[in-house]
């Protein structure tokens, strides 16, 4: 393997270039910036592109790294999933309804970015709202993958996971509610990390499920993955329910053994819709956790899994409801103008503002919350949500880790499930509880089924990132995955 | 669960969400199935499983009383549809 | 047939905080141009996190404590789901299942105390100001962002109240709590401290509820008399024509005096409440409860019965003094140098609800916030006692002092207003007098005791109110006997 591009560098490769003066943030920027045209076309993975302000970055970065200000994130290029505030950057979450919609605020983990001197290329497409599983919601166009551009990229976060495999940034950020940074880090055969809930603050992440929702990284690598952990995560005061646990330096978790480590495989993942293929590569790369010194334990039962689908579907559209109530066309966003007073406008904004599947979520959220039907829906949902989460405890006192595939699946067809909602929400089968329980789960490259990405999702215990990085970490440096390119 | 078209109209009333004709019967069949889906959850015994409403254990988080100054007026309208004397703007409230 | 009202109180009372309830945003927006008060959080921004301010839980738990409710271990927020422009977020946080208190009761003066039971106190905060306009003959409306989010307690009390008379007594007993409190204005009329009402009447002796009608709009104590007056008269005709009542909702309208039906036929009530995702329960622990309680400040009740035991003052007199914590305060800070003597105690009353009152009426001011101290008044009363300025004289000093802010004794002296008492001066009056109302004399001297009042009052007028009446009296009656 020749010299890699610029473009196809780590955070952590970078980083040495950039500290031993071998390469500036603007040379770096500059092939960063090169590469998204050449792509791009194919792609689709940018809202917005920030050429200019990416150069200016770049070179108020190389003269704090020649004034010696230096951390692992400083000049480095990053995108940024297209529903965290930016402030004085259009922020459209991927829908007509804030088209055009500039923030006057930035969200906290781009003030924790932009106080080290991060470069922002762009802002990614997604689902609308984040509510979609293949970026084929996004009202503006549909984001292909690398590896087969006739496939999804999976989603929300599909352009994020999408101009990280592609070399179109060094990095990037996403969202996930119920797998929104690990199926599509798992289709586009890069690492995403969903951290325990209340790690990351979510002011300034729009929110589509409150008590889901959280921010992590889509990276090349386990270590890159560690090191934007180190920066995004910690205490927010404006969010009450960030965690004032100590963040650690998760770059120190990363040894390349596993003795002594107990890890489950839960069956309840391995079960009907599964490919036999994803099956395959997840048995081999399990093998490869024992050889690296793991103990596992196959036939782990977590019996209420079955039903994690139901209750994210009630829980996620009932919260959505709640916060999607304030586009009203009144104070910011889309606004319908051919209208016969203020409920007419209010509700022409919202038909003519969102796209189906969101306005399918808001309906369903609506109802599960309304008079009748709370108890039935809402209420029982939140007490089986406490039956996955207490599984997930039990869980852990015997493992220290649980290995599950990211996705059921390889990536699919683009416009293969658009017209059927329940398929599209199956795809995150493997995915959905561990939000419900708020634990963290990570996802990285496991092998591939003709030439398509098979991700592989480790889960642990609430605040056991490090652990979570450790396994990635020991697996990643004994597979060659992490290291194929997309064909382009 | 077969939801009906009054119901239908009822949720999209609610939820202030304008539609059509044709796009309250995409809802109501969609919905419907995705409704019959979640009947499994009828299956688990929940009878003494209090619910979680929240991913975090966290309680009694609060701010002190402390006043931090409020956005520039031109930077809260800024995304303003409609505007009129520093105020938003829109159609009439009252019948 | 003969009906009872049947009456429940809804009010909200704006907290005085010095921010927001979920953000740090200025809650003092009164002066305020539009939406210069107002940030991403209150504004519903995507993206934007609430967060609570400790000092609004700590004056909402003290209001239930002083209105004897029960406090639970733990409370939460919750959604409450109702799209309006009013609205940022289309939904306010506020409290459902889980108050922060419940089951209290306050007493009220109606034919003698009464217990009205309080249902609940909780938290949640205001919505945005619509102001109403038309261009060209059509409506529109106007959003000011100012007072969205600004902490609003509501206090529901049961239906307990019998008549108009007995809401009104209710409302200024609760403004006079949160008064004490310190915890709002309790300004009606600048919409600090609202009222909804729920009224239904029923055959007396029935305890059945017909159909309640809930009443909004109504902008002062005397708007909620005369809305719930009129409302339970228009219900009893309705029924008395054979009518039948409809639960709804009705507006005052104060130019026209009535209450009219607010059919809005669009709006669907179901707000799908839910646990705010976005905030943590807050324990209530037994300790800070108790701690709160301990520095809770003397309420109007006992005060009141202090006022009686301590100053002697009838019972009426102190229910009136007691009402306003500002006129207590203006009333003890007078009497405070321990001079608690019946004749000055009495003064001080008159004073306060006599001259005083008026001129504050006159000029809309508050008592604490009069140019005319306490320290002052007891400086004009001492005048008085020592006899060195007549009693109307004394009102024309404290008309001046009330204006100005200055000092009973140099407003005395710039107008050469001190009293007359030297007999040799008085004399000269007297003498003028005798000798210019000849009839007036004739009469006393026939036994007309009345006739003297009448030359009094000639001495007096012709020194302009300065003479001692006492000496002029008697030095009349000296010379006429002569």
């Amino acid at each position: 393997m020749g010299e890699p591009n610029l473009y196809q560098l780590t955070i952590h490769e970078a980083h040495q270039l950039l500290a031993s003066r071998q390469l500036s943030s603007f040379e770096l920027t500059e092939a960063v910036l090169a590469r998204i045209p050449q792509v791009e076309p194919q792609l689709h993975a940018f809202v917005t592109t920030t050429h200019d302000l990416a150069r200016n970055q770049a070179r108020e970065a190389d003269e704090r790294i020649a004034g010696g200000d230096m951390s692992p994130l400083t000049g480095i290029p990053v995108v940024i999933k297209d529903n965290m505030c930016t402030k004085g950057i259009a922020t459209t979450c991927s829908s007509r309804m804030l088209e055009g919609f500039v923030p006057p605020y930035d969200a906290a983990v781009i003030e924790k970015l932009n106080a080290l001197g991060a470069v922002l290329v762009g802002k990614s497409n997604m689902d609308e709202f984040a509510m979609g599983s293949s970026t084929e919601n996004s009202a503006f166009f549909i984001t292909n993958n690398p590896w087969d551009i006739s496939r999804v990229p999976g989603g929300s976060s599909g352009g994020s996971a999408v101009a990280v495999a592609a070399g179109e940034t060094i990095y990037a950020l996403g969202s996930d509610t119920g797998g929104s940074i690990r199926q599509p880090a798992g289709f586009c055969s890069v690492v995403g990390l969903k951290p325990t809930y209340g790690r990351v603050s979510r002011y300034g992440l729009v929110a589509f499920a409150s008590s889901l929702d959280q921010i992590g990284p889509l990276t090349k690598d386990v270590t890159d993955c560690a090191l934007v952990m180190n920066v995004i995560s910690g205490h927010d005061p404006r969010d009450a329910t960030s965690v004032s646990h100590p963040v650690p330096d998760y770059t120190r978790s990363l040894i390349p053994d596993l003795d002594g480590i107990r890890i489950g495989v839960p069956q309840e993942y391995f079960v009907a819709g599964m490919q036999p293929e994803v099956e395959a590569v997840m048995r081999s790369a399990i093998g490869k956790l024992v050889e690296l010194g793991a103990s596992v334990e196959w036939g782990v039962s977590l019996p209420s899994t079955p039903y994690a689908l139901a209750v994210y579907y009630i829980i996620a559209p009932s919260e959505a409801s709640a916060n999607l109530a304030r586009y009203d066309g009144v104070k910011y966003g889309f606004s319908a103008q051919d209208a016969e007073g203020m409920w007419d406008a209010m509700e022409k904004t919202r038909q003519h503002g969102f796209g189906p599947e969101v306005k399918r979520r808001i309906m369903l959220g609506t109802y599960a919350l309304s008079a009748g039907y709370y108890d039935a829906y809402y209420l029982k949902a939140q007490r089986v949500r406490t039956l996955i989460r207490r599984e997930f405890d039990q869980a852990f006192e015997q493992f220290d880790a649980l290995v599950t595939p990211t996705s059921p699946t390889v990536p699919f067809g683009i416009g293969e499930k658009v017209d059927d909602p329940l398929q599209m929400y199956l795809s995150d089968v493997c995915t959905l509880p561990i939000n419900i329980a708020g634990i963290p789960g990570l996802s990285l490259p496991a092998g591939f089924v003709d030439g398509l990405p098979v991700g592989m999702q480790i889960l642990g215990r609430p605040f056991s990132e490090e652990l979570l990085l450790r396994i990635g970490f020991a697996y990643e440096q004994a597979t060659p995955w992490h290291e194929r390119r997309p064909p382009l | 669960m077969k939801l009906s078209h009054e119901e239908v109209e009822h949720i999209a009333l609610l939820a202030r969400l304008g539609s059509s004709e044709e796009e309250l019967e995409r809802f109501r069949e969609q919905l419907s199935h995705i409704l019959e889906s979640f009947e499994v959850l009828q299956q688990v015994d929940t009878a003494d499983v209090p619910p979680t409403a929240q991913s975090v254990d966290l309680q009694d988080v609060v701010r002190a009383d402390e006043v931090s100054p409020s956005l520039p007026h031109s930077q809260i309208m800024a995304n303003a549809p409609q505007q009129e004397a520093g105020c938003f703007r829109v159609r009439a409230v009252l019948e | 047939m003969s009906y009872e009202t049947v009456i429940g109180l809804e009010v909200h009372a704006q907290l005085l905080t010095k921010s927001k309830m979920f953000c740090r945003c200025s809650a003092d927006y009164a002066s305020a141009p539009p939406n210069t008060h107002v940030c991403p959080v209150c504004l519903g921004m995507p993206g934007v996190l609430p967060t609570v301010n400790q000092q609004a839980v700590e004056y909402a738990v003290m209001t239930a404590l002083a209105l004897n409710c029960t406090i639970p271990e733990s409370t939460k927020f919750d959604r409450k789901n109702y799209p309006y422009p009013d609205l940022m977020k289309g939904y306010q946080i506020s409290q459902y299942d889980a108050p922060l208190s419940r089951d209290g009761w306050i007493t009220i003066e109606a034919d003698g105390a009464r217990r009205v039971g309080i249902t609940r106190v909780h938290l949640e905060e205001d919505t945005a100001k619509l102001l109403h306009r038309t261009a060209d003959g059509k409506p529109y409306s106007l959003v000011d962002v100012n007072r969205a989010g600004v902490p609003l307690m509501e206090i529901v009390a049961e239906p307990d109240l019998r008549s108009p008379e007995e809401a009104r007594q209710y409302l200024i007993k609760m403004r006079s709590i949160l008064q004490y409190l310190g915890v709002s204005t309790g300004n009606m009329e600048e919409g600090s401290f609202r009222c909804d009402a729920n009224i239904s009447i029923r055959p007396q002796g029935s305890a059945d509820y017909l159909s309640k009608v809930e009443v909004k709009n109504m902008n002062s104590f005397k708007a909620v008399h005369r809305a719930l007056a009129y409302e339970a008269e228009r219900q009893r005709e309705v029924l008395e024509g054979g009518g039948r009542l409809v639960q709804e909702t009705r507006g005052w309208v104060e130019e026209r005096g009535v209450t009219v039906s607010q059919r809005s036929k669009e709006y669907a009530h179901d707000y799908r409440y839910f646990p705010e995702p976005d905030l943590t329960p807050l324990a209530l622990s037994r300790a800070w409860v108790e701690e709160l309680r301990s520095r809770l400040p003397e309420l109007p009740d006992a005060k009141r019965e202090r006022f009686v035991n301590d100053y002697g003052l009838p019972l009426f007199s102190a229910t009136l003094l007691t009402g306003s914590k500002a006129a207590a305060d203006y009333f003890e800070a007078c009497l405070k140098d321990g001079a608690a003597e019946p004749k000055r105690v009495k003064a001080v009353f008159d004073w306060i609800f006599g001259d005083f009152s008026r001129l504050l009426n006159a000029t809309d001011t508050e008592i604490d916030s009069s140019k005319l101290s306490p320290q002052h008044l007891v400086e004009l009363l001492d005048l008085v006692d020592r006899g060195a300025l007549s009693g109307p004289a004394a009102k024309a000093v404290f008309e001046e002092m009330f204006h100005t802010g200055g000092r009973a004794a140099d407003i005395v002296a710039r107008h050469d207003l001190a009293q007359i008492s030297d007999a040799l001066q008085v004399g000269e009056v007297v003498d003028q007098v005798i000798a210019s109302n000849g009839q007036a004399v004739a009469d006393f001297k026939a036994g007309k005791e009345p006739a003297l009042t009448f030359l009094v009052g000639q001495v007096m007028r012709a020194t302009k109110g300065r003479t001692n009446p006492k000496v002029a009296n008697e030095l009349l009656r000296e010379k006429l006997a002569g």
